[in-house]
């Protein structure tokens, strides 16, 4: 049976017909085409898919759509209007990044651990990122970036 | 150096796409009218198919239709191709049995695509392949390559007895006994390279695409070569002129070689699409790409090494069991013999090698190139050999490698297999590691880890490679049935920016900034002005795409080759519109200059006068300023470390912690620092993860026991610490930039350094050998047994 689904996503407004099966991803990617968030496995294990459910990181494979009824939604694509937040710029400058496939996880998963810890160590950074697979970086560079990420965070909201 | 020049840390172009979301990679692509293809793969090892009943699924909701081998052969589809061919010692050609996309009366492993349903929503196909009804005969199976070549084994094709490919050798088997018999010391192992699953985070996928209106087919997929793929897709399986394919391989999500390979899925979606005449897409989800990526590795040998009483070495032999898996996969044949045998001389003088090799085909994934590509498996059983016969002798590790080590003014120095290396400096890249690894200050580390309780170990591994590959006749002439040339066109715009298509392919790479420093740097433009195309067959030139850290020492060169030409005849133009003669104008920070005067003219002028030619020599000089160059590498390029672990075992858990992980590495001119350290760090922590975390498990009877990751022990960002990484340059001799590559380099050495470190740590205990992964399991049992054989003693 489809169900109609609303949510706030990157704030707009949006609404569909799903299947009560659809997940979050799917929702994301297929009907609304923001396809800055991946899949990279079906065990919920790779983070590729993390977003921002009310404020929350969530692995939007691991959430029905209908699920996310009401809610507002954050995807990579709605972080910055146009240029990088500075978890964004912070992948840029100390490259954080090669192949582009976790990043948006990465990046939604560490927001959110800068907003629970304004100044994580970095074996929390690295505790944190249990549930994000990095297959290109090594994280060397990842750990990096969220450590600057978090302190820009910080001049940013002081 | 100029901030964004040959040197310089620049930040990458390509980020902000992917930073943002805005990336396109293969599955991000819809086509219009799209349908979605599921492919129903075999749950049995071993089985002859006996009938195939697709009536139900072709009736369930939304399916348009489901093709099996009966119609792929009906259309005349052929198999898929192996791109190199190996001989056997005997000169015999190796084994090639037919691997056709869908298994036509038997599978081979789990996993191999059977049925392909298509229909207008990818859960419909899903359910409705669950209506397929495959009548299946299960057949005995076997997963180990040791198991498989005894007699009495199960077969997997008639034209392989005892189900060997091929057997296969180099160097002089008498030379080397002779060695033998002269030593003082040998030191033996028998050492298994575990087989690897490459997991990519991005899993493959492919959209097949037919135009009704041109006949034209067009595939986009995750691959690292798209060339490759057209030429095998196009000329071997679907039998399409290259004229009326296109293959496009957008932002790809990491390869580490598993998206060399030409797969049944591509060739299925293309077919498919022009047969139901709408595009198709296939996604893999993780679970298939365990079961249908090629693995790696996967090496069961003897080897034994001969010193002298100074721990010269004499000898070494080697004797290897590759397991290939169910099929041949793409290039499978090189990587056990061209890419592994060869670098068996490692950085040492050893005056005679010889190896054999047995491939053989299992109830197992093909194997294929992962990271490194016989390299590391070459590397790992020459450095854990090096260090036993170390520790048999009681000679320091580091000390026996000086002692054996290629000296510095040996170069070109011949080694007994084949290669012939340009340069390195392997004394100095050991002591720059051991100096930033405080080797000197172990002693005391190790006693205060005693006082925690702890057992603590260092170890080094050296390594080299052989990379850039590589000069097509010689390539030829071991077996490729391809060229391993690369190919640029520089297209020069009339306002004087500049497109760069190249026939490499970046998946995370950095080709987009890389390259871009390379053209700006020679052309004097900023990096801004420059653009790098790379991926879609209708745009490039013909090109053989990125493996082997082959792309700036190959496609760079190809690049700067083609540079070359812009510039000379840039300066054709400027020598006329300054009424010069061509000999006395230099060009120089993006301006031809008459040499000794202040007269000049920019490059965007020269451009521009190039594109619009009123004040022009027509009569010798055509109009434009766009070349093109293929390279063809002259030697292969050696890359060279040293690398330096440092672990930590807890003695009741086994748990093996990481503590410090040093590299310093040689790999010729560096274009931009930044993107080779995370090559480097990124290379580190799969070799890492071989050692002690990563395990493909086969059930005895060819079940895939590691299908997930629940259970495939991906290393994640606590498993490992950062890393202290450095180089020492030495000029590759044989290519314009002197580079020499950096992307497989951490794969290599690191599985050595980490796993003589666990030995080391374990050595007081009479611990001798592990093998990989040293998993807290197996590092307990090893523990437990030897400390119960210490007490009975
Ligand atoms: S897709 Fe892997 S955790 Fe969601
Ligand atoms: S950058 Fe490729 S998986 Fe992380």
């Amino acid at each position: 049976m489809p169900s109609s689904v609303r949510m706030t996503v990157n704030g707009k407004a949006v609404s569909g017909t799903v299947e009560p099966r659809t997940l979050l991803v799917q929702f994301l990617r297929e009907h609304l085409g923001l396809t800055g968030t991946h899949v990279g496995c079906d065990t919920s294990q790779c983070g590729a898919c993390v977003v921002h459910v009310d404020g929350v990181s969530v692995k939007s494979c691991t959430m029905l759509a209908v699920q996310a009824e009401g809610a507002k939604v954050t995807t990579i694509e709605g972080l910055a209007n146009g240029g990088l937040h500075p978890m964004q710029a912070a992948f840029h400058e100390h490259h954080g990044l090669q192949c582009g496939f976790c990043t948006p996880g990465m990046i939604m998963s560490a927001i959110d651990l800068v907003k629970h810890n304004s100044d994580p160590s970095e074996q929390e950074i690295r505790e944190w990122l249990e549930g994000n697979i990095c297959r290109c970086t090594g994280y060397h560079n990842i750990v990096k970036s969220i450590k600057a990420g978090a302190a820009a965070m910080r001049g940013a909201t002081k | 150096m100029s901030e964004t020049g040959i040197g310089a840390a620049v930040r990458r172009k390509e980020d902000f796409r992917f930073l943002t979301g805005q990336g396109t990679y293969t599955d991000d692509i819809n086509r219009p009218g799209q349908l979605h293809a599921v492919i129903l793969r075999s749950p049995h090892a071993h089985a002859a198919i006996r009938g195939i009943d697709t009536a139900a699924a072709a009736a369930a909701a939304g399916v348009v239709a489901v093709f099996t081998a009966k119609d792929m052969a009906a259309d005349g589809v052929g198999g898929l191709p192996c791109g190199w061919q190996i001989h056997s010692k005997d000169g015999s050609p190796m084994i090639e049995p037919p691997h056709p996309a869908l298994a036509t009366d038997r599978v081979r492993h789990v996993g191999d695509p059977v049925a392909v349903v298509i229909a207008e929503t990818k859960a419909q196909a899903r359910e409705a392949a669950e209506l397929i009804a495959v009548d299946y005969q299960p057949l005995p199976a076997v997963a180990s390559a040791a198991e498989a070549q005894k007699p009495g084994a199960p077969q997997l094709f008639d034209a392989a007895p005892g189900n060997l490919c091929f057997d296969w050798h180099l160097g002089d088997k008498a030379q080397a006994d002779a060695a033998f018999a002269r030593a003082a010391h040998v030191a033996k192992l028998d050492i298994v390279n575990n087989r690897l699953i490459p997991n990519a985070m991005e899993p493959r996928a492919a959209i097949g695409e037919y135009d009704k209106a041109t006949g034209e087919y067009t595939l986009y997929t995750t691959s690292q070569n798209p060339h490759v793929i057209r030429l095998l897709m196009g000329a071997f399986v679907l039998h399409i002129p290259e004229h009326k394919l296109r293959v496009v391989a957008p932002d790809v999500g990491g390869g580490f070689g598993s998206k060399i390979y030409h797969y049944a899925e591509e060739a299925i979606v293309t077919w498919a699409a022009g047969k139901v005449r709408r595009p198709v897409k296939w996604t893999a989800d993780r679970s298939e790409s365990f079961m249908s990526d090629a693995h790696g590795r996967d090496h069961a040998t003897h080897a034994e090494l001969a010193l002298d009483k100074d721990g010269k070495f004499l000898g070494l032999k080697v004797s290897t069991i590759a397991n290939m898996g169910g099929y041949l996969s793409t290039f499978a044949p090189a990587i056990p013999t061209y890419l592994y045998a060869t670098l068996l001389a490692g950085t040492y003088t050893t005056p005679v090698i010889y190896c054999e090799v047995k491939a053989i085909f299992t109830n197992t994934v093909p194997v294929d190139a992962y990271r490194g590509a016989g390299r590391p498996e070459a590397t790992y059983i020459l450095e854990r050999l090096v260090d036993t016969a170390a520790r048999e002798m009681r000679i320091d590790p580091a000390e026996l490698r000086r002692r054996n080590f290629i000296p510095k003014d040996a170069y070109p120095y011949q080694t007994p297999v084949a290669l012939q290396y340009d340069s390195g400096d392997y004394f100095t890249t050991l002591d720059k590691a051991l100096a930033a690894a405080d080797y000197a200050g172990f002693a005391r580390r190790r006693d205060e880890a005693a006082r925690r309780g702890k057992l603590r170990g260092i170890g080094l591994a050296t390594y080299i490679e052989a990379c850039g590959i590589a000069p097509s006749a010689v390539a030829g002439s071991l077996g490729a049935r391809a060229g391993l040339y690369e190919a640029a066109e520089i297209r020069v715009h009339p306002t004087g920016s500049v497109t760069v298509f190249t026939g490499s392919h970046s998946h995370g790479q950095g080709h987009e900034t890389t390259f871009a420093q390379l053209v700006a740097d020679r052309l004097g433009i900023p990096i801004e002005n420059v653009e790098v195309s790379h991926g879609d067959t209708d745009k490039i030139p013909f090109g053989m795409g990125t493996y082997g850290s082959r792309s700036l020492a190959v496609g760079g060169s190809a690049i700067v080759k083609a540079l070359d030409k812009v510039v000379a005849k840039g300066r054709k133009i400027a020598a006329h519109l300054l009424e010069a003669a061509e000999a006395d104008i230099q060009f120089k920070d993006g301006k031809y200059v008459v040499e000794g005067t202040d007269r000049a003219k920019s490059f965007g002028e020269v451009a521009l006068t190039a594109y619009v030619p009123h004040n022009y020599p027509i009569e010798e000089l055509e109009p434009g300023l766009d070349e093109s160059a293929f390279y063809d590498p002259k030697n292969f390029t050696f890359p060279s470390g040293a690398h330096v672990a440092e672990v930590e075992i807890d003695r009741d858990t086994g748990i093996v912690e990481l503590v410090n992980f040093t590299a310093c590495d040689d790999f010729g001119r560096i274009i931009n620092p930044l993107i080779v350290e995370g090559q480097v760090h990124g290379g580190l922590v799969q070799g890492i993860g071989q050692a002690l975390l990563e395990n493909c498990v086969y059930d005895p009877e060819g079940q895939l026991l590691t299908g997930s990751y629940m259970d495939y022990c991906m290393p994640r960002a606590s498993d490992v610490p950062s890393f202290a990484v450095s180089t020492n340059t030495t000029l590759c001799t044989h290519n314009p930039l002197g580079v020499k590559g950096c992307g497989e380099a951490g794969a290599i050495g690191a599985p050595a350094a980490v796993m003589n470190a666990v030995l080391d740590a374990l050595s007081p205990l009479g611990i001798r050998h592990l093998d990989m992964p040293a998993s807290p399991e197996r590092v307990w049992r090893a523990i437990q047994q030897h400390s119960l054989a210490q007490a009975a003693e």
